[in-house]
């Protein structure tokens, strides 16, 4: 067995008298893709933000690389290694596509205090940037504006800037949200290579994508995990078929 | 439509253009008229800083413009008394050089913006707005009582200051200081909007949530826009009050914020030339109008409202037909 | 320093904390409702009070002068509303703050060119002027006490509007969920005209009662507004509550502190530089107030959690 690259160990956050999430201990193994599901409201975007910092967590721990990061913000937990991506794109839209990735690049410096140089003369940030656009298929667009590109374009965009942290786990918030059946398969065809540079943790609705992509798969009901196991556990508990497949097959 | 950069070499031709007609037809007034110009587009573009690159909305900039008169203005009381400067625990002789005052200005309008920014910065949107809106009042009513300097009357100071190998007292002498350190600053904007940290900072404008995950500090970025802002402020403040041999409250009144505010509207946010170009505008309408009617704040007003509600972008937006300033 | 003096500046600062209750109100209303950020607000209460120095000067009524103040203010709030606030929901923080500048402009320069530059003066009714004895032997002036009283009548009236009626109902919905309230088939943007002019009513009824002890003068409305603004970052946007509270803080900060600050000073430093650094720290001290207030509480006393 492997040391777990990020794990939670007992996560709660409660609003007033609603519990989002109730002891969530999850983990996220080397190359391997994690898959959380779970209906609307389940707590799947409160975890989120407790993992990378958004949401202070009620109790609970959260460790990257062996390490405690609960008490750090979402900036230190960044460079700690955690790469994120948004269910909502959360692009600089005005900017072009090469601008958002450069910001990557930088944040991966973590050196933005300089004041003089041009960041288009810069050739170690444009290689990161670049490189990182042609992975996803992006390079053509670098000089696009982003509030051009299309909404799947985006997503990919949104995986990119990740991609420029060179993270060591990565968080996706449905990354396949808003994607045709066409997109969906490409997103899914390279998060499938993805994993063996760093493992992700995976928000997703879509089932599909879900079933063909994770090694396991964590059901979140009522903020609690009800099960972990392989596609197959899962596919056949029953447990699982009544609280969540069962209403929506 | 026109190409922003032919607009800018434009703006700067014909200030120069004025300038040598100024000199031509000896009309000392007109340079004046044209120094004044200069110094009000220096405290936008370092307002610019701030609002066009960083979106933060800060009513309260009056306040560094302020703090940049007052530098000159005790400094240079202390030095046309001969007092010395009582700090408490130490004691400065004034000055009348403008390179010490101009430094003093820098360094204590970024003190301020530094306190201000940490404090207002908090806060986001309409809180932000409100908060610096205050702390310049603050600065105003502070200004007002302390009696030492002059109170509500302000403080004169009988000679201009003086600056190494130059006589400043030759009108365009000192317009010619005024527009070096203008050109320096939208060196200083054009750089940095361009830069590493520019880049940051107007990511943090538009998404802050996705700075902090890329793993840098929004608000410190922020931080350190407003002090550079509110430092090129004060700078112009010092100049302002060297213009006029004069320092009043009203350098601090929430009037000049917004009037800061409204030049950098009027030519375009995050624009370069945007402040040189409502800067300009501003002064000319204010000569013009004013003298056609001693109520022209009214028709600002009117063509204010007309920009806000159907030409965003301002004058630099409609020429060039591009709304944003990037991209 | 003598109990009675303090009794007396309590009051004074209770007086002057209402006035600017009745500003701050309406600007929270008027963000919490309709999200905008209103600098105009003190053009209104300016409305407010030419109006009522303009009748009481025609009538000699100074009841008829305040309908007047409330009338002229709500009819201009809705004026404005109508003409170019409406434009400008879910616009940029910097469109509202430079539309709203310019209708300050337009408003104080329109003012002046009507009535001229030289302030006018409302007196006191004769009725409401002399001082008044309060128990414990206390003289004080029946005009501040009236203020005092019209003051916390219309916080209340303001907390049963919102609490206890249907239209209060439907403000309170709008903060909240604007789809909603137009799903339940109210006229959104007659309720957004209302809640403007009530706003603006607010203020133009400070503005009248103020007026009658000080003068009216163009640009008598924005060192108002800007601590009405003070207000609300103390006690939260959005909260009446809070516009409430932090009025009546400030309010007492701000007068108590013009008298106590000086004598303190003099406590332990000589008096001609203790009357300087004390008055001049008295003039700052609501805005450290607020600096301290947000260090504590960013979103203020009453505000929404971020």
């Amino acid at each position: 067995m492997s040391e777990p690259v990020l794990a939670t160990h007992g996560l709660c956050k409660r609003f007033g008298a609603l519990t989002a999430t109730d002891d969530v201990s999850i983990d996220l193994k080397p190359g391997e893709i994690h898959a959380i599901i779970g209906p609307n409201g389940a707590g799947k975007s409160t975890l989120i933000a407790q993992i990378c910092g958004g949401l202070a967590s009620d109790t609970g721990r959260v460790d990257l690389l062996g390490r405690d990061v609960s008490h750090l913000d979402t900036q230190a937990r960044a460079r700690a290694g955690l790469g994120r991506t948004f269910q909502i794109s959360a692009l600089a839209m005005e900017d072009t596509v090469l601008d958002n990735v450069t910001l990557g690049a930088l944040g991966a410096t973590a050196r933005p205090w300089r004041f003089w140089q041009p960041v288009t003369k810069n050739a170690a940030l444009k290689e990161t940037a670049m490189a990182a656009l042609e992975r996803v298929g992006l390079a053509s667009d670098a000089d696009k504006r982003t509030a051009d590109l299309s909404h799947g374009q985006r997503r990919q965009l949104e995986v990119a800037v990740a991609l420029t942290l060179s993270p060591r786990a990565f968080v996706m918030d449905e990354p396949m949200a808003g994607l045709g059946a066409e997109g969906s398969k490409q997103m899914t065809g390279f998060l499938d290579t993805l994993r063996a540079e760093a493992p992700i943790l995976l928000v997703e609705h879509d089932m599909d994508a879900v079933f063909a992509l994770a090694d396991r798969i964590s059901v979140l009901v009522y903020g609690r995990v009800i099960a972990t196991g392989s596609v197959d556990d899962i596919r056949q508990s029953d447990e699982v078929r009544e609280a969540y497949l069962g209403e929506s097959a | 439509m026109i190409a922003e950069r032919w607009i800018n070499c434009a703006v700067i031709a014909g200030i120069l253009a004025v300038l040598v007609y100024a000199l031509v037809a000896d009309e000392p007034f007109t340079i004046t008229l044209l120094t004044r110009v200069v110094i009000l587009a220096l405290a936008a573009v370092g307002l610019n800083i701030a609002l066009g690159i960083g979106g933060l909305v800060s009513l309260g900039h009056a306040a560094f413009f302020g703090l940049g008169g007052y530098a000159m203005g005790v400094l240079a009381s202390h030095a046309q008394t001969f007092t010395p400067l009582d700090l408490g625990f130490f004691t400065l002789p004034g000055t009348k050089s403008m390179p010490i005052i101009w430094l003093v200005a820098v360094v204590v309008s970024a003190l301020a913006a530094w306190v201000i920014g940490l404090l207002s910065l908090r806060t986001t949107g309409v809180y932000f707005i409100m908060i610096t809106l205050a702390f310049g009042q603050m600065f105003f009513y502070f200004s007002i009582s302390w009696s030492a300097y002059g109170g509500e009357d302000g403080l004169s100071i009988f000679v201009r200051n003086s600056f190494p190998a130059l006589n400043t007292l030759v009108p365009v002498q000192f317009f010619g200081l005024c527009f070096v350190l203008l050109c320096f600053a939208l060196l200083l904007f054009h750089r940095l909007k361009a830069s590493p940290f520019g880049l940051a900072l107007n990511a943090a404008r538009q998404v802050p949530e996705r700075v902090e995950t890329v793993g840098l500090n929004p608000m410190r970025l922020k931080l350190v826009a407003f002090v550079i802002s509110g430092a090129i402020t004060g700078l112009a403040g010092a100049l302002f009050a060297d213009l006029n041999r004069f320092v009043s409250p009203t350098m601090f009144s929430w009037q000049l914020s917004g009037e800061l505010i409204i030049l950098i509207i009027i030519g375009g946010v995050g624009r370069l030339m945007g402040p040189v170009v409502g800067a300009c505008l501003f002064v000319a309408l204010e000569h013009w109008l004013g003298g056609l009617t001693d109520f022209w704040h009214v028709w600002l007003g009117v063509i204010l409202l007309m920009i806000v509600l159907f030409a965003r972008g301002g004058l630099i937006g409609l020429l060039t037909g591009k709304e944003g300033a990037h991209v | 320093m003598t109990l009675l003096l303090l009794i007396e500046q309590v009051l004074n600062g209770l007086q002057f904390g209402v006035m600017l209750f009745l500003m701050a109100a309406g600007l929270t209303l008027i963000f919490g409702v309709m999200g905008l950020i209103n600098l105009a607000h003190g053009s209104l209460y300016m409305v407010g009070a030419f109006a009522a120095a303009a009748v009481a000067g025609a009538t000699g009524s100074f009841l008829l002068a305040l309908v007047a103040a409330l009338a002229a203010a709500a009819l201009a709030g809705a004026l404005v509303e109508i003409v170019v606030i409406r434009r400008l929901y879910g616009k940029a923080h910097l469109d509202q703050v430079l539309a709203t500048f310019a209708l300050i402009l337009i408003f104080s320069e329109g003012t002046r060119w009507v009535f001229g530059s030289f302030p006018l003066f409302l007196d006191i009714p004769d009725y409401l002027s002399g001082p008044v004895t309060l128990p414990g032997g206390i003289e004080y002036p029946l005009y501040r006490l009236a203020l005092i009283i019209v003051g916390l009548l219309v916080a209340a009236g303001l907390w049963w509007l919102t609490a206890r009626t249907r239209i209060g109902m439907q403000i309170r919905a709008g903060e909240n969920d604007r789809e909603m309230i137009a799903a339940l088939g109210v006229n959104i943007s007659a309720l957004y005209t209302l809640v403007f002019a009530l706003g603006a009513a607010l203020a133009g009824l400070a503005g009248a009662l103020v007026g009658a002890i000080q003068s009216v003068q163009v640009g008598m409305g924005e060192p108002v507004l800007i601590l009405a603004f003070v207000v609300i970052v103390i006690g939260g946007i959005g909260s009446i509550k809070g516009a409430f509270i932090g009025a009546i803080l400030v309010g007492l900060t701000d007068t108590l502190g013009g008298i106590f600050l000086p004598e303190l000073f003099k406590l332990f430093m000589e008096s001609g530089a203790a009357t300087q650094t004390g008055s001049a720290l008295a003039s700052m001290a609501v805005y450290i107030l607020m600096g301290l207030v947000l260090i504590w509480r960013p979103t203020g006393l009453f505000g929404a959690r971020a």
